[in-house]
This record gives C-alpha cells, structure tokens and sequence, in this order.
C-alpha cells in the first residue's frame, strides 16, 4: 500500500479508488440495488434524498439508486469494451502497416488519417444514421470511431522501434516479419497502449453519453448514465437528485480514469 | 518564397484527396444499410411497381459507383437533392441555417483561441510551479466532464438559480445587443470551456517542448529575462505547433456544437442533422456530415497556412 502511494501519488490513489469503485458498482450494482431498475416504488416524482429512497425518485417515480447503479453497468461495460476492442484493432492494424511495404503502409495510413479528419460525433452519429443503436451496433461504432486515434499513436511507436538496434539486429539473423512483429515490436508497445487504452475509455464514455443524451445512444427501456441525464431533464428546475446524481456519476467515472492515467505517466 | 509556395500548394493537395476520402467514407457508410430505403419510405402497401418507380426516381437501381459519382457531383454543383423527411430542397434547408451554425463557431473561436493561447503561455512560462499545477488540474476537470454536463451545470447556475439568463436560443433576425448577450451567453462559454481546456494542455505542451530546446539554454546563458525567453526565443519558434493543436481542438468545436446546439434550441446545422439522423433522412445527413468535415478540413488548412507562413526556416 505504501509504495503503490509513492508510485501514484494521492490523486492518482484517488483516481485508482473511483475508478474501482465504479468497476465494482457496475458488476455487483445489479445484485445490491434496492429495487429493480424499472420498478415504479413512488407515486411522488422527483422526490429528494431520503432514508426510504437514497437518491430520491424520477421523473416517473423509480429509484434513482437503482436506475443509476444500472445504468453505470452499461456505461463502465459499454465503454471497457468499445476501448478495449479499438485499443486491439488499432494496435494490430498500427503494427501490421509499420512492418508491411511502404505502399501499403502509406495506403492503409491515407485512409484512416481521412477517417481521423471526420469529428468523432459527426462519425458516429452518421453510422447510428445507417445501423441504428442496438447495443452491439453502439460497440461496434463507438469502436470504430477511436480505431483511426490508436492507430496513429501505435504505428508511430511500431515505426520507431522498428529502427532500433535490436531489431535489425534480429531481422539480420534471418527471423520473418511476423515473428519481428509478435515477438521484437509488440511486448515494447504494450505499457504506452495501455495508458493510451484508459484515455480511449475516458473518450468512449464521454462520446456514448452524449449519443444517449441526444436520444441516439442506448435505447429504453434499457438506459445508460446519459440517458438518465436526459430522461430526468425536467428536473433540472427543482435541482432534483435524479439529474445530479447520474451527472455526478459520469463526472466522478471520468475524473477518477483521468488522475490514475495521469498519474500512471508522470511516474514513469 | 517558391519553397512557400510549393508547400501551401501541397497541402491544399492533401487536404482535398483527404476530402474525397471522407466524401466515400461517408457515402459508404450511408449505404451500408441492408434494409431498402424505398420500401420504408413507402411502407408495406406500396405496390412493387411504385417501388420500382421510385428506385427508379431516386437513382437507387444504379450501381454504388454511379451513384457515388452522381452524388458527389450534386454536391459539387451545389444541389444535393431533396429531403426524405419534409421534400425540401437540402441546398434550402441547409442554407438557411448554416450562417447562424457559422456564427456560433466564429463567436465561440473568437473567445476561446486568445483566452487559451494566454492560459497555455502562462502555464508553459510557470510551468511546475503553483501556477502551472493549478491551471493543469482546473483543464483536467474540465476535459473530463461531457459538453452536455457542462450546458446543463451552465443552466442550472444562471438560469435556475441566479435568473440571469434564458436557457433557450432564441437567435431572433435582428437582435439587440442585449439579446444577442442574452442567445450567445450560455452556448459560446459551454463550447469555450471545452475549447479552452483542450488548446491550453496543448499549447502548453508546445511551448514546454520548445523551451527545452539547446538554444533557449542559450538564450538562458546571455541573461535574457524570463518573459523575454518565452515570448522571444519560443514562441515564435512554437507557433507552428500551436497552429496545429488549434486546428486539432477546433475539431472539438465541431462536435460540441451539435450538442450544443441541441440542448439549448439553437437552429443552426448541428441541430438539423441530429434532426436527419432521427429521421433517417439521408440526403440531408450526408450534406451535413460532409459540411462538417468540409469545415473542420478548411480550419486544420489555415492552421498548416500559419504553421508554414511563420516558420523562419522557410523565409528567405
């Protein structure tokens, strides 16, 4: 415990315990919530923070807790699997243009520097147009549209290693590209695409909550943090607890993943 | 000078095959769709001779190249069909609200370019120091919160709570100088915020880089003042980089705009495609989609202009 202090400093430590707090909340959240998340527990809408209901009730009289506890299931899960799925993709591709022929390489990096120059939402909102947002489909798209950024920052580091010393030292006794790849290229590339890895989640969550917001994301009756955030709109004159707190949930997911990706760097 | 030249040209070069590319990108993605546009649009009592005159109408039973091409050239001739949703002409529908999207972004770049070139400067200048801590976690908070939050945090502040300002955009024709205030508050400082935060850490970054170079230790050594160092040997030197971390940011304008947009009412072209995405009404979002990318291509272009045109090396 102590030299995880030193080594990530108290932010960092922070970040780390907001990070595993929602990480736990999304698996067990479902087993521990007081009520099911569509269950109707009070004819008051709106209500306030009390013993009966922690963080009060919405807009049709469900348990904030509940539906937050839920809906963070679907943000945490969601956004892990759309980075860890563009981190992989990304980071094959990356690494196959920076050993393939200079005309594929150049090709393969046209194209996504094309993509790149498209603005994530405008990209995403094109494809939601096309293949509407079934929850795999949302996968697929919010991973798709951070493809092109970790290809980018993992082809240049495939680039630079494959220059060094060790490397040519290996292709001169005789080993294929493949091996070169997988076994030289690949292990140096690991620690940089994870902290890049944590900065795509941070993305992904914030792109997927604003697709909910604008009613694009995830449909109802299921509901991630951002549609809570717009279901419960009306609220927002009253301050009721059933917009702050999904909003302090999205807030406090985002900057905890940032102080412990911040921290990981500075460190090193 | 030809050296300028050469390179400017280059770029604008690349700029527009990076264009084509987005223009097949998108028009591929839009016809991914597996199901048939016509029979939803017509519904399932269409007999198959209408259908079949209405593909034949719309181009449909063409082959995807011939309708890449015959798509790509209306939006070079500057009509790119009809709305599916309401059978306007898209050129009218887009016309009509593209100044006030323009606007939107001008006013919101006009405020947030000089505010963030100053925190970045006076964060690289003090950097490690208090100063430079403070301003890099507030940019962290701030990076991390959604446009959407940051709007509906904006709302509850001055317009719930302390009354000041309305939480709709009206954006009337002829506005007063109180209400054009009153319209522009609240979306210009939610966009600013985001703008801001991320051009700072880069301009940051760039001038860091800078200032670690040999010949500022030089300029060290001669006993230049501090301010002198920064705002004489390495800005002029970074202004490139932070050219381009403007235009990267200004990315960052472009999807905040469409919440933006969204949240507080305003009818400009962001709301518009969120509208056509809703509807499925693909005309109308592949006009949009490309005016975004068309706009966000011109910015990163002025940016290489500004990068090129303040490079001493390249001056004669």
């Amino acid at each position: 415990m102590k030299s995880l202090y030193r080594y990530l400093g108290i932010t960092g430590l922070a970040g780390l315990a907001l990070t595993l707090f929602w990480v736990l909340v999304s698996f067990v959240g479902p087993l521990i919530a007081p009520y099911s998340p569509g269950e109707i527990v009070n004819y008051d809408v709106f209500l306030p923070m009390s013993w009966e209901h922690l963080l009060g009730t919405d807009y049709l009289g469900r348990s904030v807790l509940s539906r937050v506890m839920d809906g963070a299931r679907f943000t945490v899960g969601l956004a892990f699997a759309a980075a860890l799925l563009a981190s992989l993709l990304g980071t094959g591709l990356g690494l196959f243009s920076a050993v393939s022929g200079k005309a594929l390489d150049e090709s393969i990096s046209r194209v996504m520097d094309a993509l790149l120059s498209i603005p994530n939402k405008i990209f995403a909102l094109v494809m939601i147009a096309a293949l509407g947002s079934s929850i795999p489909i949302l996968l697929l798209i919010t991973a798709i549209t951070y493809t092109p950024g970790v290809f980018r920052i993992a082809r240049s580091l495939a680039v630079n290693i494959n220059q060094m010393d060790y490397i040519q030292v290996a292709r001169a006794r005789g080993e294929g590209r493949i091996y070169l790849a997988s076994v030289e290229v690949l292990p140096n590339m690991i620690h940089p695409m994870l902290t890049d890895f944590g900065l795509r989640f941070v993305y992904v969550v914030l792109l997927l909550s604003s697709l909910s917001f604008l009613g694009l994301g995830v449909q109802p009756p299921n509901a991630d943090l951002g549609s809570l955030v717009r279901e419960n709109m009306s609220g927002l004159w009253e301050g009721a607890p059933a917009i702050m707190a999904p909003a302090a949930a999205i807030i406090s997911l985002t900057i905890g993943v940032n102080l412990f990706i911040d921290s990981l760097r500075s460190s090193r | 000078m030809n050296t300028i030249v050469n390179l400017l040209l280059k770029r604008l070069g690349i700029s527009l095959v990076t264009l084509l590319l987005v223009s097949a990108v998108v028009f591929l993605i839009t016809n991914l769709l597996p199901g048939d546009p016509v029979q939803e649009m017509l519904g399932q009592a269409a007999t198959p001779e209408v259908v079949e005159a209405l593909r034949t109408k719309l181009g449909l039973n063409q082959p995807a190249y011939i309708r890449y091409m015959n798509w790509l050239g209306s939006l070079l001739s500057g009509d790119p069909g009809v709305s599916l949703a309401n059978n306007m002409p898209v050129a009218e529908l887009v016309s009509d609200r593209l100044p006030r999207s323009l606007m939107l972004a001008g006013i919101t770049t006009l405020v947030a370019v000089p505010f963030a070139l100053f925190v970045g400067i006076l964060a690289a200048s003090y950097s490690d120091t208090r100063v430079d801590h403070f301003i890099s976690t507030i940019v962290m908070f701030v990076v991390a919160v959604p446009e959407f939050l940051i709007a509906t945090i904006a709302v509850l502040i001055f317009s719930v709570h302390l009354g000041w300002l309305s939480a709709v955009s009206y954006a009337p024709q002829d506005p007063t100088l109180q209400e054009f205030i009153a319209t522009y508050a609240l979306p210009v400082m939610t966009l600013s915020l985001v703008l801001v935060g991320q051009m700072s850490r880069m301009t940051r970054a760039a001038l860091i880089e800078q200032m670690q170079q040999p010949y500022v230790e030089m300029a060290i050594l001669k006993g230049a003042s501090h301010s002198r160092l920064v705002l004489r040997h390495a800005l002029p030197n970074a202004v490139g980089p932070i050219a381009n971390a403007v235009a990267l940011s200004l990315s960052y304008l472009m999807g905040g705009v469409v919440i933006v947009e969204v949240i507080f009412n305003y009818p400009g072209i962001a709301s518009l495609m969120v509208d056509s995405v809703t509807n499925r009404d693909f005309p109308l979002l592949q006009a949009c989609a490309m005016l975004f990318c068309t706009g966000y291509l011109i910015l990163v272009f002025m940016a290489d202009i500004c990068a090129i045109l303040s490079n001493p090396k390249l001056r004669n």
